[in-house]
């Protein structure tokens, strides 16, 4: 049984404004008939900006809710669950990597991990303290992320993401905000502790040079049928 | 986990934290002084009688009679003659009856002229008479000699041996000739906390007698302070003296007639609470300002900490305790505001009145002050904390690719 299933998985959006006769226009963005992740798999998905692939990783780690469909994360319907449900399925099995980042700036490094388990498992500061050590950074514990450099941020973001012992790891464009080197350090490090970890990682990325690294790659507009069209 | 957010956000907004917990710091002081204030006076004006049930005076107002003869404000309503005061010391109902003459002062502070048996007889409070300091003693009748009140005495500088000369009238003028006569200080009188600490005090018919007085009121009292045998005995006292078309007035019982001051200047008091309070809603919408001007800088915290599985009630209740704490920290540093305040308003009454407040004394207000503080802080941060409730996590965590 795969780690992740996702079936017949619709998003649309109302888009601002309207056609003139008071309905608003909606929008499709996600339509996956069929999408499965197993266990400590990794694989990358290739997609242009605007292509809905953030919607899907957002779809997957239930901060937004479907249209319709099913998503199944180690057995556990998603869909079915209340928002504060998907809250605590995120919090206790889902770890995601941003392309900016998104640590908080009046947290220390290690506060920022320390976040990464306060809504699940609880904080074990000691675990928070090896992760950071683990990813290069056990001399700045105590640094705000504006004492740190980009590298080294996308570094704390890669050991909240770790924090909660995910089963699966979300990452959106990990690397866009990085330099050549840094970008690839990153990626490095980031398939590094998924695999340590045994946490399945599902990377969206545009950058031809990123999906290079993966042996397992797919094109989004392959799995995600929608058009963005006005059907209302 | 919320605590230590509450925690954070505060030590990352601590300008905004330190400014809007000092403007509830100074409500909450302003609260808690004209509360304090406002009750300790009224209860303490309304026991001070120096030991005395009642005041016998000329025809005029009782409240008159009773802030010119028992706290030494304002001028006698008229004089008695001393047949008045002989009628009354013969009363079966009456204990002890003292004379009082006023009209004179030194630089601004009161003479009164009395009885020796006012220092020796008279207990101003249950148990406590007046005391004098070792080596010193009451005046003798018949000489130039003076007792000081306590506060008097500090103010003036004064020790036994200091000799002064009265000046005529209640109210100092530095251009009127001083009275001839040379006054010499034998004692100052322990502090009794009353009126009494801020009169100098002279033999009787020192004030009677003295050099440029009318002679031919020579014999006349302002007023007499009378002790009942038992307080009830006023009763047909003050029905016998105070009938229409009398010339007398019979102040009786002190604390009921104090307490019409207060009914007089209720308003004021009504006044100066509702400020107090209108201070404390400024205060509180101050809070709900401070938090939600930097709701906008926040959001995307908001949106990072629901992405990491925050529940919607876990930044609810973030931005809530938030205020609560800010709330508490202002309410806790009022203390610190309404002691000094208090602490001036109280030296103020002592200096006007010679009545002593004790603002640090227990008083109900310590609690629920500053728990409606709180009260109103969380209620300031109820609305960001509905912001931050609604914050959309996807559009604001990360831009849609």
């Amino acid at each position: 049984m795969p780690l992740l299933e996702v079936k017949n998985l619709i998003k649309t959006y109302a888009a601002p404004g309207g056609n003139g006769d008071g309905a608003g226009a909606i929008h499709r963005v996600v339509e996956v008939a069929s999408f499965t992740l197993e266990a400590g798999e990794q694989r990358a998905l290739r997609g242009e900006s605007g292509s809905g692939k953030t919607t899907f990783l957002h779809l997957l780690a239930g901060i937004l809710a479907p249209d319709s469909g099913s998503i199944l994360l180690a057995g556990r319907e998603i869909t079915q669950l209340s928002e504060a449900g998907r809250d605590r399925q995120r919090a206790e099995s889902i770890g995601y990597i941003f392309q900016t980042f998104n640590l908080l700036q009046g947290h220390t490094a290690l506060e920022n991990v320390e976040l990464g388990m306060a809504f699940g498992r609880g904080v074990d500061r000691a675990q928070a303290g090896a992760l950071l050590q683990r990813v290069g950074l056990g001399d700045k514990l105590g640094h705000y992320p504006r004492q740190l450099s980009t590298g080294q941020q996308q570094r704390v973001a890669v050991a909240r993401a770790l924090a909660n012992r995910p089963k699966l790891v979300l990452a959106d464009e990990p690397t866009g905000n990085l330099d050549r080197r840094n970008a690839r350090e990153a990626l490095q490090l980031i398939r590094e502790v998924c695999r340590e970890s045994g946490a399945a990682l599902l990377l969206v990325s545009h950058d031809e040079r990123v999906l290079a690294q993966f042996e397992q790659m797919q094109d989004f507009m392959t799995i995600n049928r929608a058009l963005v069209t006005t059907v209302a | 986990m919320i605590f230590n957010l509450i925690y954070r956000s505060l030590r990352q907004h601590l300008l905004a934290t330190l400014v809007t917990a000092g403007s509830i710091a100074l409500a909450s002081g302003l609260l808690l002084t004209v509360w304090v204030v406002k009750t300790q006076s009224q209860a303490v004006f309304a026991a001070t009688n120096s030991g005395f049930d009642a005041v016998l005076g000329a025809r005029g107002s009782k409240l008159q009679l009773v802030l010119n003869a028992i706290f030494h404000l304002e001028a006698s309503p008229g004089n008695l003659t001393a047949a008045d005061f002989e009628m009354i010391r013969h009363q079966r109902e009456v204990k002890i009856a003292i004379p009082l003459a006023v009209g004179d002062n030194y630089q601004g502070w009161r003479i009164a002229g009395t009885i020796e048996s006012l220092f020796t007889d008279v207990e101003y409070m249950p148990g406590h008479r007046y005391q004098v300091g070792r080596g010193e003693r009451f005046f003798q009748i018949g000489k130039l000699e003076a007792v000081v009140g306590s506060y008097a005495a500090k103010k003036l500088g004064w020790q036994v041996g200091t000799t002064f000369h009265p000046s005529h009238g209640l109210i100092f003028n530095p251009q009127a000739e001083h009275h001839e006569e040379t006054y010499t200080v034998v004692g100052v009188l322990a502090p009794t906390n009353t009126p009494v600490d801020r009169v100098i005090w002279i033999p009787l018919e020192g004030v009677q007698t003295m050099k440029g007085h009318n002679p031919l009121a020579a014999t006349e009292l302002s007023a007499v302070l009378v002790q009942l045998r038992a307080p009830e005995a006023g009763m047909m006292l003050n029905l016998r003296l105070n009938s229409p078309g009398g010339r007398l007035t019979f102040a009786y019982p002190i604390g009921t007639i104090v307490a019409e001051l207060f009914n007089k200047i209720a308003w004021f008091d009504q006044v100066l609470t509702l400020v107090a309070w209108l201070v404390a809603v400024v205060a509180s919408g101050s809070v709900l300002v401070s938090i939600y001007n930097s709701m906008s800088a926040r959001a995307r915290d908001i949106a990072i900490l629901r992405a990491l599985g925050a529940r919607r009630r876990t930044v609810f209740g973030a931005v809530i305790g938030e205020a609560a704490v800010i709330g508490l920290l202002g309410a806790s540093a009022g203390f610190a505001v309404f002691a000094g305040l208090a602490g001036s308003v109280a030296a103020l009454i002592q200096a006007q009145t010679g009545v002593v407040l004790e603002p640090l004394q227990w008083n109900p207000v310590f609690c629920w002050g500053p728990a409606v503080f709180v009260g109103l802080c969380i209620l300031g941060g109820c609305v960001p904390a509905f912001k931050a409730y609604r914050v959309p996590v996807a559009e604001t965590i990360a831009p849609v690719s």
